[in-house]
């Protein structure tokens, strides 16, 4: 070995592996501020807009999951209202049939829904690419047929959630003496609350998983199957944990949407404008593949609707030409553009190599 | 017994229906893999254009139907020419969520011109005309002439694709692009093409649907489901096996409804997922992914 040789290595030696970045830093004492300011928020909001962040909060929620499974996972699903309806359906069942508390119900539906991912993941992974999507919306069509086949829970018209099922919600009683507000109020605010939860988890989550070695994983899959299999990833086994822990969460969401909206119909729960198109929008707005993403999809999707849905069909039809024109003209979303211009990433799964101050 | 091979019969027919929406999908995800998720609301958008020129201009609807195909191709050749081409690419994603927006697009858009109303392609006595097989069976024209249809455009199609320059473009862009570049192919024009093709049979898989039963501008995607179920059952690129997947997702339809007649629909997915576990890259392949 050269004396050339030996400085080149102690210069190498020198870099190092990092994933953190200077924004990720401050973004995470922010971000912990932030959950705080959101979770004491009902002090001061007035109802109207609790609930409109609830909407934000799942639809955010649902966002992150679809990222994980197509934006890192490469599984583009175009189903996912399968776990959506699944989890609402359960929740009801849950509630009205067995007299679970409302909460212990939401977990336990995405729990179920992870059960029912199971065989799913069998018939679905079956297939690949364009096939897995198309099949993934038949395997949501089932669902929605055969619940609405169970004359119990409403069958094809579907049912509500008597308040006396929400009355006795854990926790209501303190909601109510603490902010002097009648039991439709306080409902509320416990939904927002775990609303709040899921939303905040969603990301947290996504980005735990990218950070550990199953997402270096997962990564590798979607960017070649075949090389990453060559390389000792067991590809099935780890699409099939994806998938199903986000169904689990998917269905957890599902169980809060339809504890919060209190009516239930198998169109509606097993909706793919709803909870597949939507959810796509405001994934592909922001930016695919990114956590950031789905954040800024949310802001921009609730904006357009809070000012435009008035005008109804036209409302539509600028989202969908919204769609495509970010589709065409900046394919990596909002964020995308923005982290590829100052280069910026607030939740850095990407491993860097540093060069140490000289 | 008798009743059960009434229900074959039927089965079969309607899977002539299934086959039409199906032969213009199965024709693009074919040469270009292009999972074009608007093609139900394109057949809607292709309904709406006839029963407009039925009457607007009172003609026929057969007729009407011919006047609608040129419009229809330059439709297509347009929005493969001007949009989808650049959607594109080795992600599946750009060109799901473009034709997501499209069906968006052109649902409301139809909702704008021509209300929720149901509407219908009426044609006279044609319509429930019947032929007598004897024994209580008896068998509906029109039903039977969407079946003769099907099995006709798919016979045209054929005869495009193996007889002809323009076919010989279209293999050769779906077996292996990069090769087929070399060659001097331009693909995206060979894209426009075929796209434009495609929606001349969605109006002739309008000109039925309408004369069916009725239709509105939000019964597209439902329309898509069963095309691209009968796409995958027959295999990439056979367009007998299109045909094929319309004919068992029809019989599966009908045998459920006779079972239940709740059961219609979900029979017809049932059959689908079965085939597809089996056979998951449909009955009759004959390109590659």
């Amino acid at each position: 070995m050269t004396n050339g040789d030996v400085n080149q290595l102690i210069e190498l030696a020198q870099y190092r592996i990092e994933t953190k970045t200077r924004a990720s830093a401050i973004l995470a004492l922010g971000g912990v501020a932030l959950v705080l300011i959101f979770a004491v928020l009902p002090v001061f909001a007035g109802r109207g807009l609790i609930q409109d962040l609830i909407f934000v909060f799942y639809m955010l929620a649902l966002a992150q999951c679809w990222n994980l499974l197509a934006g890192y996972a490469g599984l583009d699903s175009v189903g996912q209202q399968a776990f959506v309806g699944l989890g609402g359906y359960l929740l009801f069942a849950l509630t009205i049939g067995a007299g679970i508390d409302p909460i212990a119900a939401v977990v336990l539906s995405g729990l179920i829904a992870a059960v029912f991912a199971v065989p799913t993941a069998f018939v679905v992974f079956r297939l690949r690419g364009p096939y897995f999507a198309i099949g993934s919306w038949v395997v949501a069509e089932v669902y929605r047929l055969v619940f609405a086949q169970f004359k119990q829970l409403g069958g094809g018209t579907g049912t509500s959630l008597p308040p006396s099922a929400t009355n006795e919600i854990f926790g209501i009683e303190w909601v109510k003496a603490m902010f002097e507000v009648r039991s439709p109020a306080a409902r509320d605010i416990i939904t927002y609350w775990i609303a709040l939860a899921l939303a905040a988890g969603a990301p947290l989550l996504v980005y735990l998983v990218l950070r550990s070695r199953y997402g270096l994983a997962l990564s590798a899959i979607r960017d070649s199957e075949a090389t990453a299999e060559s390389a000792g990833v067991d590809s099935f086994r780890t699409k099939l944990g994806v998938y199903v822990l986000v169904a689990a969460a998917t269905g957890m969401i599902g169980a809060l949407i339809y504890l919060q909206k209190a009516r239930i119909s198998p169109d509606a729960a097993f909706s793919v404008l709803d909870w597949s198109a939507y959810v796509i929008f405001i994934v592909v707005i922001g930016g695919v593949g990114t956590i950031e993403g789905p954040i800024i999809g949310v802001i921009v999707f609730y904006a357009l609707q809070r000012y435009l849905a008035d005008f109804g069909t036209w409302y539509l039809i600028l989202l969908g030409a919204l769609a495509i024109s970010i589709m065409l003209f900046a394919r990596k979303g909002i964020w995308g553009y923005v982290a590829q211009r100052y280069r910026v990433a607030l939740f850095p799964v990407r491993r860097m190599l540093v060069r140490p101050h000289a | 017994m008798l009743e059960w091979l009434g229900t074959i019969i039927q089965g079969v027919l309607l899977g002539g229906l299934y086959a039409l929406f199906a032969a213009g999908l199965s024709l693009i995800f074919g040469i270009m893999r292009l999972v074009n998720l608007a093609h139900g609301d394109l057949i809607v958008l292709a309904a709406f254009a006839i029963l407009s020129l039925a009457t607007w201009l009172g003609f026929d609807p057969f007729l009407a139907t011919l006047l609608a195909m040129p419009a229809m191709f330059a439709a297509g050749f347009a929005l493969q020419h001007v949009l989808l081409n650049r959607a594109l690419g080795r992600d599946l994603l750009p060109p799901l969520l473009v034709t997501f927006g499209l069906s968006i697009i052109i649902q409301n858009g139809l909702l704008e011109a021509f209300t929720a109303d149901s509407r219908r392609l009426r044609l006279g006595a044609i319509e429930t005309a019947s032929i007598e097989l004897g024994g209580n069976l008896a068998i509906g024209v029109m039903p039977l002439l969407t079946l003769g249809s099907a099995i006709a455009v798919v016979l045209l199609l054929n005869l495009l694709f193996y007889r002809t320059a323009l076919g010989r473009a279209f293999r050769a862009t779906s077996d292996d692009l990069e090769i087929a570049q070399l060659m001097g192919i331009d693909h995206h024009r060979i894209y426009s093409i075929a796209m434009g093709i495609a929606m001349v049979v969605a109006t002739i898989a309008a000109l039925y649907l309408g004369i069916r039963a009725n239709f509105d501008p939000t019964i597209g995607p439902a329309r898509l489901i069963y095309a691209f179920e009968a796409v995958i059952i027959g295999g990439l690129g056979s367009l007998w096996g299109t045909l094929a997947g319309g004919v068992i997702i029809g019989l599966a339809q009908t045998v459920g409804a006779k079972l239940n007649p709740e059961w219609q629909i979900l029979a017809g997915h049932i059959a689908f997922l079965v085939v597809v576990v089996l056979r998951p890259r449909g009955l009759f392949p004959r390109a590659e992914d």
